[in-house]
């Protein structure tokens, strides 16, 4: 330790009955009542919770960085020994300077558009009073630690030249610059890919025990969580309802919430196996229950002792705490939503599929009679009431595919696409109506999709009138069925976008797309700006809307739980190409594509456990200039010889249709090692 | 990176020409085609067809369109801009004189309203929702709709008719030293800065805001910095380049908007110039004054998006795509 006076015996961080209240409207509002936790120097402690549950208030009260309207309202916070309500301006500043750092979202808005990188290392360590030159050697010593192999260039780059991931680096340098006694990770990889999103834990992983700093993880990723952390906290309307060890508490929860929680997270488990669960009804909003359990109007367990009794925080044995008079009673907890019905679309070579993708690809002109080809020579077939996931790292021609089959990019001369055997023009200008209602999206982002100007009523309305040309009496009749079968209902009609919930505005999206009998729809991460109980919602109303029409789905995500849960069969796309498809299980159980592998090795599950990390060296290549022979040679790590490097390998396939695009043998690649929770659910179900 | 700002500052002033070219052929449309013939415009309706004619070959105008208009721009590039019919002499000192002018004036308007405007948007966004906000909010608002001529004949009301601070006169007399002549300026230069001051203000609030809100601002505040330093370097850096590039493009605007402000306090600027011509109809002069005024149009939106270019990294990396 340097000179600074650090009580080195506090924890790192301990709030004892933190409560907190935004002013709104002249009333005040408890966004956090009397939470009260305590992180040990070198902990990693998670803070889980849905959207609004206060988590991220935690963490700004902590560093007295809350929006103007919000003020501790009770409580205290001490940081390192030090009470942070009690500190002036300078101790604060000092305070923020040496005890605590913390980490954002989005590593891109982090950090400071016009300045280099070089000049915002260096400033942490000026004003620990460094020399502007030692500041600047520091700060290339500190991002070598965070596993930057050339400092020197990104010191010297500003943060739009660096890829996301490489932006999460330098801040996490920046924040562990400091030496901080706490590090403050606000949901650090949402928005990353999923092997970024991987590379970015070990990292912090990693770095805790390098460093010592105790960790507070923030997240509504519980997979991310417990394969990080030692201890979890779970915050529900601004109270900690359950705390315990990571493990324990998702292996055997305590609380109703977070069985439900977890309950709606699709883990393990094929399509048709285990149905997801979701919490009816939404978070209380903040100060509007005053009496009993906060949880109490969502909780199939809540009694009449439940509405009148606040539940103290029961102890619960094993350093473990519960907010629930019925603590001991959690395996009862029903079920509270039906399990929707699974389509198992029809196979064979007698089925006619209803979109036939034959050597699709794009190629974009960039100035200087350069080329990029954003997707290469991609065939493959759907059929009716078939769910196919696309996985694959940004960059690698999803979206490119999506689009191409939308016909919002025309695919290059040579590629065919048709639609229940029936060629359709690659364009959708020059397409029929039938062809276009035949072909809809769900976008990731509702908020982005809908016109905030419009009612739900007449968002609806209107693709109805669009695409299925329906108007008069009988557009309203068909906007109440859709409404009805998104399960939304009429009162929402005179709604608009911003009085809606993300999830409701995503069952509008939903609707829309339905509006006029699609065959396929491409589903581009439909769930991932969602919160978990929501998503599981979603899913479920997909899952039963294609067992009612025989839609079909191509499925865009990050999130292999949810490809996995939802889909048929799974295609395996890098830098624009088709690496691998087949059925789902083929593909999740293996043999895989070397790249395949390592995608899955790089989910973290929420039972804590991860296989050996296979880490992809290096970044994805820049499609502009492709690597020569098998296009994943550059990161690959099973590549075996100079046969990799100057010959593409072509589709090797079993007799079920799982076919992988690679030189090895199918006995000598890697196999489903570290999915032992699905082979647990396929003994089960 | 320089290899490429050079690039894109070629592609600009390409573009500049071209807009340039069309404003001259725009202006000489303007003056050629829409009063009739130039001969008769200047005699009258009743003048006699062979003085008509005669002046119309005196002034070339008997020619074809497209050779007038050859012969005029060949004239521009050589930086002959013509015989003024009223003076019967040469254009090219009477707009050299008056852009001068008018530049000085210009000059003044912008040392008074960019510190204004720029200190009043930071102030209002640093108190957003306090009352020094609201007040600086309306009132640049409200000042921006005041148009030059009410607001120049109440200031020259208050300040030079009933306070006598400053003087009536925009003209100072012959040798006055700078001080004196600023001191004439002054007066003439505030319609103009009302107009400007809420534009300014405005835009400097609104980056102010955004930037202090952004993730960044709270990084730089995290990291324990000096509360000035947050400002400086981090909020202002950021929050300024849209402003910047906002005053830059607001110069051409301003010179279009002196003639209103010229006229009223008499300065023989450019505005002035143009006006007069245009009362004599004085063609010459009428084009080469209105070329002028969009020629420094062009190049001060030329100078904004130089500078916002210069001033956005990230913009700077885009010119290479």
């Amino acid at each position: 330790m340097t000179d600074r006076a650090r009580d080195a015996s506090a924890p790192a961080l301990h709030l004892d009955d933190l409560s907190v209240a935004y002013t709104v409207r002249g009333r005040d509002l408890p966004v956090l009542s009397n939470v009260g936790l305590t992180i040990e120097r070198g902990e990693a402690y998670g803070l889980v919770g849905e959207s609004g549950s206060g988590k991220s208030t935690v963490a700004l009260a902590l560093q007295r960085v809350l929006p103007p309207n919000g003020r501790i309202s009770g409580g205290h916070a001490r940081v390192a020994g030090k009470d942070v309500m009690e500190l002036g301006t300078a101790a604060l500043r000092k305070m923020r300077a040496n005890d605590v750092a913390m980490v954002f979202q989005d590593p891109g808005k982090a950090l400071n558009p016009s300045l280099t990188v070089g000049r915002q290392m260096a400033e942490v360590y000026e004003i620990l009073g460094a020399s502007s030159a030692e500041a600047r050697k520091r700060g290339e010593a500190i991002l070598g630690r965070v596993r930057i192999s050339d400092p020197g260039r990104v010191m010297a780059s500003f943060p739009h030249q660096l890829s996301g991931g490489m932006q999460q680096r330098v801040v996490i340098a920046m924040a562990l610059a400091k030496d901080p006694a706490l590090l403050i990770l606000d949901e650090p990889t949402t928005g990353l890919d999923a092997t970024i999103e991987a590379e970015v834990l070990d990292l912090v992983d990693t770095l805790r025990q390098e460093f010592g700093a105790a960790v507070l993880f923030i997240s509504h990723n519980l997979a991310a969580v417990a394969s990080l952390c030692n201890r979890v906290g779970v915050l529900y309307a601004g109270k900690l309802v359950e705390e315990g060890p990571a493990r324990a508490l998702f292996a055997d929860p305590r609380h109703p919430y977070t069985a439900g929680l977890l309950r709606c997270l699709p883990r393990a488990g094929f399509k048709g196996g285990p149905a997801l669960d979701n919490i009816p009804g939404f978070p209380p909003v903040p100060g509007s229950i005053t009496k009993g359990c906060v949880f109490a109007p969502r909780c199939g367990l809540a009694e009449d002792r439940c509405r009148s009794e606040e539940p103290p925080l029961y102890d619960v044995g094993e350093g473990r705490g519960s907010r629930c008079h019925f603590h001991d009673r959690i395996d009862d907890l029903p079920r509270m939503s039906e399990p929707p019905p699974v389509n198992t679309p029809e196979r064979g070579p007698d089925v006619q599929p209803v979109l036939m993708l034959e050597r699709l690809s794009k190629t974009y002109e960039l100035p200087g009679n350069r080329q990029v080809q954003a997707l290469r020579d991609v065939s493959l077939t759907l059929n009716p009431g078939e769910t196919l996931g696309l996985v694959g790292e940004s960059g690698s021609g999803k979206s490119t595919l999506a689009n191409l089959i939308l016909g919002l990019a025309e695919h290059d001369e040579g590629g065919a696409i048709s639609l229940d055997g029936t060629p359709v023009a690659a364009s959708v200008h020059a397409r029929p109506r039938e062809a276009i209602q035949a072909i809809q999206i769900i976008f990731q982002n509702p908020d982005s999709a809908l016109n905030r100007a419009h009612t739900v009523k007449h968002l609806i309305g209107r693709a109805v009138e669009r695409l299925a040309g329906i108007t008069g009496a009988k557009r309203n009749t068909r906007v109440t069925q859709l409404l009805e079968a998104v399960r939304l209902t009429p009162r929402q009609l005179p709604a608009k976008p911003r009085q809606l919930s993300g999830g409701m505005k995503q069952r509008v999206a939903v609707a829309r797309a339905f509006a006029a009998d699609p065959r396929v729809i491409v589903c581009d991460e439909p769930t991932s700006a969602l919160d978990v109980s929501v998503q599981s919602a979603i899913l479920n109303l997909l899952s039963e809307l294609q067992a009612e029409r025989q839609v079909s789905y191509i499925l865009i995500s990050h999130d292999l739980g949810v490809v996995r849960h939802l889909s048929d069969r799974i295609a395996v796309m890098y830098l624009g190409r088709l690496m691998e498809i087949g059925p789902a299980k083929s593909v999740l159980t293996g043999p895989h594509h070397p790249y395949t592998e390592a995608l899955l090795s790089a989910a973290p599950t929420v039972t804590g456990e991860r296989g050996t990390r296979i880490r992809l060296e290096g970044q994805i290549p820049s499609p502009v200039n492709p690597p020569s022979g098998c296009v994943f040679h550059t990161r690959c790590p099973r590549k075996f010889g100079p046969i990799c490097e100057t010959e593409e390998p072509g589709f090797s396939a079993d007799t079920e249709g799982h076919a992988i695009r690679c030189h090895l043998d199918r006995s000598e690649m890697g196999r489903g090692r570290e999915m032992k929770g699905v082979e647990i659910v396929e003994a089960n179900g | 990176m320089k290899s490429l700002f050079g690039r894109f500052l070629l592609r600009r002033l390409g573009l500049s020409l071209l807009t340039l070219w069309l404003v001259s052929v725009v202006v000489f449309l303007g003056a050629q085609v829409l009063p009739g013939d130039p001969g008769r415009a200047v005699l009258g309706p009743l003048a006699d067809a062979r003085a008509v004619a005669a002046l119309n070959k005196e002034l070339g105008a008997d020619r074809p369109p497209v050779e007038i208009y050859l012969s005029w721009v060949g004239g521009m590039l050589e930086g002959d801009m013509g015989q003024s019919y009223a003076y019967r002499a040469p254009v090219a000192p009477f707009v050299g004189e008056a852009l001068l002018r008018s530049l000085k004036l210009v000059g003044v308007i912008f040392i008074i309203v960019v510190p204004l405007g720029v200190g009043a948007g930071v102030v209002a966004a640093l108190n957003v929702g306090k009352p020094i906000d609201r007040i600086i909010s309306v009132a640049s608002l409200s000042l921006t709709v005041i148009p030059e001529f009410v607001s120049a004949i109440a200031l020259i009301l208050v300040f030079a008719v009933i306070l006598r601070w400053l003087p009536l006169s925009a003209s100072w007399p012959d040798g006055a030293g700078p001080l004196v002549q600023i001191e004439h300026l002054i007066l003439p230069a505030l319609p103009l800065v009302i107009v400007l001051f809420g534009y300014i203000a405005r835009m400097a609030r609104a980056g102010t805001i955004e930037a202090l809100s952004s993730d960044y601002t709270r990084t730089a505040i995290l990291k324990g910095l000096p509360w000035r330093t947050v400002l400086i370097r981090h909020v202002l850096r950021n929050a300024l380049v849209p402003t910047i590039a906002v005053i830059a493009a607001q110069t051409g605007y301003a010179l279009g908007g002196l003639v209103v402000v010229e006229a009223l306090f008499r300065y023989q600027g450019i505005g002035n110039l143009v006006l007069s011509a245009a009362k004599a109809k004085d063609f010459a002069m009428l084009q080469a004054g209105i070329l002028t005024i969009g020629a420094f149009f062009v190049i001060a939106t030329l100078i904004a998006d130089c500078l916002t270019v210069m001033l956005n990294p990230r913009l700077r990396a885009e010119l290479g795509k």
